[in-house]
């Protein structure tokens, strides 16, 4: 439920023409949502571009996957190419927006999202090179862990993936702008409120008055 | 020129200990026949070279050499794919070598490009700045990287002719880094056809980079082989 929430969300951060890529779980799903007349161009960091849905059974091809090694069909004016050329791509600025998933993001717009020491160690693949690169990074996670602990930060504790890159954080109970200056809500979900979001956020909410007294209003 | 041998020649190369470049990405396009050569022959104390662990959940390709324990180090961006691996990290087994995986692919090409180190600024402000050296470049700092070189390459792609010049189809992953950067470079392929049948804007590598050619699965057996996996682990 709040999965597909999210998922929509994103979707609705899309443009005309931008190459994006998705990281792996609820930032892929965000791509059944793309509205319609809207024109997606979706890079995967093994080396594709223009990739589209999954194949059906019979018609998959060994050498066409995703970055996570499951079967992708290519669109039609798609291109495949190796992996010191995908991050060209990514690295030199030439990928609009990448959405991924996060342990933890700071009010400072860094992100933690590879490592647990002594708990999780998976290696950071290409997340460290996506931050850095691209022009628009947005953060989609539940805004708490399983425990109930908020995700949204005044300082990561957990090891960064990268520093200050952070421009969206979209969770299942909020959206927030990161800004020079901040973190400032910019959405609240269905049937949330203010002191829900205050009480389940750590990072300091620049413009956290204004929403109290548009509710009090 | 290159040398069609057979896998059993070919895995000959490999030694105890040998340093080896494995081409593919998390289970995709990887040679499937080498590598289960490798497992068969039991070579040890491995440097496996590789952009990633194995296919989700192990077992499965590289996962082959990480069950037999044939491998003492392992350099690549992500094992989170492979659990019996991550095991054998944490149990010290095997030593880790992690870098980002864009730093990762261009330290194989320093190494078969003749450079002689990697600049990024990727993992700035990260546990990654301990993995590296930092330098200033027009004020600027960046990570300084050495570049990376095997013994052996162990690549994948469609086609070849008898001079070694490759046909890659769909995604050619780190193959084509991985031919450039180590003494010997063994490619698997689907077919191999005769000098000509690849019009010359159609290869991928030149024949230069290539000494061995081993025949693997055919495309057929292969698309056989991905189709049963996919469908077995819900992904298809």
């Amino acid at each position: 439920m709040s999965r597909d929430y999210i998922a929509k969300r994103i979707a609705k951060e899309f443009r005309d023409g931008m190459y994006v890529n998705l990281g792996i779980g609820i930032p892929t799903e965000s791509a059944n949502y793309i509205p319609a007349g809207t024109e997606v161009f979706l890079q995967t960091e093994n080396g594709g571009l223009m990739f589209g849905p999954k194949p059906e059974r019979g018609e998959s091809d060994p050498d066409l996957a995703n970055a996570g090694a499951e079967p992708i069909t290519m669109l039609p004016g798609g291109a495949v190419f190796d992996v010191a050329t995908s991050f060209a791509m990514i690295r030199g600025g030439h990928i609009d927006m990448t959405v991924v998933g996060a342990l933890e993001v700071d009010q400072a717009g860094s992100i933690a999202s590879w490592k647990i020491p002594g708990k999780l160690l998976t290696g950071m693949g290409g997340a460290m090179d996506l931050l850095y690169g691209c022009k628009r990074v947005i953060v989609a996670m539940t805004h708490t862990d399983k425990h109930g602990n908020s995700k949204i930060r005044k300082r990561c504790t957990l090891p960064l993936t990268a520093a200050a890159v952070v421009d969206m954080i979209i969770t299942d109970k909020a959206v927030f702008r990161v800004a020079e200056d901040g973190l400032y809500l910019e959405e609240l979900a269905a049937a949330v409120t203010v002191a829900e979001i205050e009480r389940l956020t750590e990072a300091t909410i620049m413009n956290i008055g204004e929403w109290q007294e548009s509710e009090m209003s | 020129m290159a040398v069609q041998i057979t896998t059993q020649e070919a895995v000959k190369k490999i030694r105890d200990k040998s340093s080896v470049m494995i081409g593919g990405f998390l289970g995709a396009a990887v040679p499937l026949k080498m590598i289960d050569e490798i497992a068969t022959a039991g070579i040890k104390e491995l440097t496996v070279i590789s952009i990633g662990a194995g296919y989700r959940g192990g077992g499965v390709d590289i996962g082959k050499l990480v069950l037999n324990k044939q491998i003492s180090k392992y350099v690549t961006s992500h094992v989170g794919t492979d659990p019996n691996l991550i095991k054998q990290i944490v149990n010290q087994e095997v030593e880790l070598e992690l870098s980002p995986m864009g730093t990762f692919v261009e330290r194989i090409r320093a190494g078969g490009a003749g450079l002689g180190a990697v600049v990024t600024p990727v993992g700035m402000g990260t546990e990654v700045e301990e993995m590296a050296e930092k330098i200033i470049v027009d004020d600027k700092p960046y990570l300084l990287f050495k570049p990376i070189r095997a013994d052996v390459a162990v690549i994948k792609a469609h086609r070849c002719d008898p001079l070694g010049n490759l046909q890659y189809k769909g995604m050619s992953n780190t193959s084509p880094v991985m031919a450039t950067a180590a003494d010997i470079v063994i490619v698997e392929v689907d077919e191999i056809v005769e000098v000509g049948a690849i019009a010359c804007e159609n290869i991928g590598t030149p024949g230069i980079f290539v000494d061995y050619i081993v025949k693997g699965h055919s495309y057929q057996e292969r698309k056989n082989v991905y189709e049963e996996l996919w469908i077995a682990t819900n992904k298809l």
